[in-house]
């Protein structure tokens, strides 16, 4: 062992009592815990729901209206796709899968994201509009879900509700810059709306499931509130309605999906169910 | 290598000797994107300790998708495995998560020679109410001139942690690393 070490280094320039770093309470590894059943069918859901959104997303890539926009959505699929990782691999935890045998092995029936990320890029207001309501419910998701009782998934969101800020913040502009754009875009953005709006409620149901996770998961029903909240005074400066019209049933935490789903699994999985096991 | 200086935020080195032996090596390992930055500058290198079973690294991730993380984390275990330790573990750590707090000042200076304007102020600061317009953002230091009359171009920029700035001075433009 030939390891410099320089002597000022041992002096403790805080002049205060030391901690153990190694040792922190709030340390929390990102890989040692495992799943009950029940938690990680929840982290299930909420990975789902980053993952499909990703690939939604990174499918404007080289196609978004400038090239800021191509990085920006790309950015954002990337933080997306991180805490998917992260939640997929926990939730694997509990059945000895790995987050990528999640994410390329299931079926259409076995996803348990919400139907509005599944649905179609459309133009890029719908894509905003889209992005306007899932950044605002993670945000609030996210907020919440770091008081879990549950280490894993406390951390995660700790992480996740910092960069979803910025998701939220992006998407907001855009509305912005749509709706009191010119009159194309306006009504562009009023059509992304309405398009999107019928899957809202969904986000808010609370599955029999939360019954047997207080305290760790959080109950969709109990952000409704604060996500009114957060996104009137966009609607208001934007000189937009809440859209008003029908309410799509749901159901994508039991597995029931809009068509749209099989063709974006059936695009993300082709490769790796054509090599099972390849390695880059 | 020097110590950071007092003022600085960065994470606290460990006080027994062969942990910070450990530490010196793990914190000459850069981040791939941002070469002149150590994983120490940049508050990635949460904790070394070396026990009887071997070394054991913790990394934070400055981004849930950072694809440089698992660069660093292969570069941290070569970097020990080099110099001779065995059974070295290097772990992610989610919490507490990272912030640009964590920036060590050393790390500021290194970022805005590379051409980088460094974070302004402390993300204790970004107001994280109900979303509006406009947010009080400090003014952007243009590296290259000081000056301080630039603008946002994107607020997503070449790589996760930085949006894309342009000067209205010396009209280049520069990414800056966003306070998180």
């Amino acid at each position: 062992m030939s390891v410099e070490t320089d002597d000022s280094m041992h002096d403790d320039g805080h002049g205060h009592v030391q901690v153990d770093v190694t040792l922190l309470p709030d340390e929390l590894i990102a890989s040692a815990a495992v799943a009950s059943a029940d938690v990680a069918e929840y982290a299930l859901w909420l990975g789902d729901d980053s993952l499909v959104l990703a690939q939604r997303l990174g499918s404007w890539i080289s196609r978004a209206p400038e090239l800021e926009e191509d990085v920006a959505l790309g950015n954002i699929a990337l933080d997306l796709i991180g805490h998917a990782r992260s939640l997929l691999h926990y939730a694997g935890t509990a059945s000895g899968q790995s987050e990528d045998d999640l994410a390329y092995w299931r079926d259409e029936p076995e996803w348990r994201s919400l139907q509005i990320v599944e649905q179609p890029n459309g133009d890029f207001a719908h894509t905003i509009a889209r992005q306007f309501i899932v950044s605002h419910f993670l945000f609030e998701l996210y907020t919440r879900l770091r008081d879990s009782t549950d280490a894993t998934l406390a951390a995660v969101a700790d992480k996740a509700a910092k960069e979803v800020d910025y998701h939220r913040d992006h998407s907001v502009q855009w509305v912005l810059r749509l709706s009191l754009g010119t009159d194309e875009s306006r009504r562009r953005m009023l059509v992304g709306f309405s398009d999107m709006w019928p899957y809202v409620d969904e986000m808010f149901r609370d599955e029999p499931l939360l019954d047997r996770l207080e305290g760790v998961a959080v109950r969709p029903s109990s952000l409704r509130e604060a996500f009114e909240r957060a996104i009137a005074p966009v609607f208001a400066e934007a000189e937009l309605e809440e859209p008003r019209g029908f309410i799509a049933s749901g159901g994508g935490r039991r597995g029931i999906h809009s068509e749209h789903l099989g063709l974006l699994l059936a695009d993300m999985q082709v490769l790796t169910r054509a090599h099972p096991g390849a390695k880059w | 290598m020097t110590s950071p200086a007092p003022e600085s935020t960065a994470r606290p080195r460990p006080v027994d000797a062969e942990s910070l032996r450990a530490w010196l090596v793990a914190a000459t390992v850069v981040d791939p994107e941002i070469p002149v930055l150590t994983i120490e500058d940049l508050g990635v290198l949460r904790s070394v300790s070396v026990t009887s079973s071997g070394v054991d690294v913790a990394l934070t991730p400055t981004y849930s998708g950072c694809p440089a993380l698992d660069a660093m984390r292969d570069d941290v275990h070569g970097a020990l495995t080099a110099v001779g330790y065995t059974n070295v573990t290097v772990r992610l750590v989610l919490s507490p998560a990272w912030t640009t707090d964590w920036m060590s000042e050393e790390g500021k200076l290194k970022l805005i020679e590379y051409g980088i304007a460094a974070p302004t102020g402390h993300s204790a600061a970004r107001p994280s109410g109900p979303a509006g317009p406009v947010r009080l953002q400090l003014a952007v230091k243009c590296p290259r001139c000081n000056s301080l009359n630039t603008r946002e171009l994107a607020h997503f920029g070449s790589t996760s942690c930085k949006s894309l700035y342009e000067c209205k001075d010396c009209l280049e433009p520069f990414d800056y690393f966003k306070v998180l």
